[in-house]
């Protein structure tokens, strides 16, 4: 079996588009509103939990068959939780800036509902390879959500992209104003739906029948 | 092998946990040194940004730049170099009567920038305040917070808040007559500020704290 056959493809590829943990599973919704006030740390904290979901898939898959049944949630959190450390504790050594920024949230992925769902939905169940595409998959998928959301609130909320900014002061002196609504979590939410509208509207097999 | 037994159970939790501690207490230890030196840095950095230098790149470059000098004000007023380790946390230095004053140079003329920290509404708050060489009026001021509101509390960590201040007295006839007044309640211009209207606990906060702490450094500020 070759390391990408069609279905390790798919593995990794649907939680990109059709089968999205955040917008048609509607998971992690929470940390999406938080940290998307800006790009950079939207891109720190969707990478973090790409790397943390996927080699938290790999070692539960790897243990899949030894992890007794009675106390597989616990391992399942322990395993996050040493890999959500280890993430925070290099950011603070590193992009020390960025973990200020994320504060809170980075130790609060532990309780992001896509780790758990995906090691308790896929990788006791499937090998380490497709368990580790599927982490880098769903990880990934969670990233995009969060670069867009963050994309539009950075841009509208502050007239910025990455700090650098985009609207110049001549837009300014005309009368615009930023919208201050962006910057507050419920413009997040906001934003979010519009994506799953979208994507909802587009792929007319997301939409369940209306009887 | 019997996976559900309650022997094999425990067994597997003990290893594991015994396991996940080991390669914790390694990270951490071997990323202590970098952590901490970043600790250092954010901690200068919120130093100068009380005498106006911000968006600093290299703290220690800026530090020797602005001659800034770590002192300790002594029972009568005067200062005396500190030789232990820069410390990144004020609350501790003062809770232990060791109170710090920074002296830099800025164009020529002499600043001194005093630590202080308070309690907002949700935690601590602290910051720095930078006084002229007349030991009275405020030369420009920084604070943060740990988790005061965004928009509301948070805002005394604003450039805005924070310009309020340069240019006030701290001594009002021997007491600190530097104050955080309500929000349009300002009365007496040359000592108190504007607080932050929906911020009023932590705007409380933060005239505590430059009361409280202040106060603490009467004999450097009156020995002039």
């Amino acid at each position: 079996m070759s390391l990408f056959s069609k279905k390790n493809q798919e593995v990794l590829l649907t939680p990109l588009g059709l089968n999205n943990p955040v917008t048609v599973q509607v998971l992690g919704i929470c940390s999406a509103l938080a940290v998307t006030a800006q790009l950079e740390p939207a891109i720190v904290m969707g990478l973090s939990v790409t790397i943390i979901t996927a080699f938290a898939n790999l070692v539960i898959s790897l243990l899949r068959n030894t992890v007794p049944n009675r106390i597989r949630i616990i391992v399942q959190l322990v395993v996050v939780a040493t890999f959500v450390t280890i993430v925070s504790e290099v950011l603070k050594a590193f992009a020390y800036d960025v973990s200020v920024q994320l504060s809170v949230y980075i130790g609060l992925i532990i309780t992001n509902c896509i780790l758990m769902g995906r090691l308790e939905a896929f990788a006791m169940m499937n090998g380490p390879w497709e368990s580790f595409l599927d982490g880098i998959g769903n990880g990934l998928g969670y990233a995009k959500i969060l670069i867009i959301v963050a994309f539009f609130r950075e841009l509208l909320g502050s007239g910025s992209l990455f700090g650098f900014k985009i609207i110049p002061d001549a837009v300014y002196e005309m009368g615009y104003l930023n919208n201050g609504l962006m910057l507050m979590p419920p413009m997040a939410l906001i934003i979010c739906a519009c994506v799953i509208w979208y994507q909802r509207a587009k792929h007319k097999e997301l939409q369940e029948s209306s009887n | 092998m019997n996976t559900n037994s309650n022997s094999y159970t425990i067994i597997y939790a003990a290893i594991m946990v015994v396991i996940v501690a080991f390669l914790l207490a390694f990270v951490s230890s071997s990323l202590k040194e970098t952590q901490y030196k970043n600790v250092e840095q954010d901690t200068k950095k919120q130093i100068l940004s009380a005498i106006n230098v911000t968006d600093v790149k290299d703290a220690e470059a800026e530090f020797a730049k602005y001659e800034v000098k770590d002192m300790l004000m002594q029972a009568d007023g005067t200062l005396a170099p500190y030789t232990d380790a820069f410390q990144v946390s004020y609350k501790g230095e003062i809770a232990e009567k060791r109170f710090h004053v920074f002296e830099c140079k800025v164009d020529g003329a002499t600043k001194y920038i005093l630590p202080i920290y308070g309690a907002g509404l949700w935690g601590p708050i602290w910051g720095y305040v930078a006084l002229n060489d007349d030991k009275d009026t405020v030369y420009g001021v920084y604070f943060s917070h740990a988790g005061e509101t965004p928009g509301l509390g948070a805002e005394i960590a604003t450039p805005k808040f924070q310009a309020q201040f340069a240019g006030k007295k701290v001594t009002e006839n021997g007491a600190i007559g530097l104050t955080v007044a309500k929000n349009g309640k300002v009365t007496k211009p040359d000592y108190e500020v504007d607080g932050i209207s929906g911020g009023t606990i932590t705007s409380q906060g933060v005239d505590a704290m430059l009361k409280d702490c202040l106060k603490e450094y009467n004999p450097f500020l009156s020995n002039k």
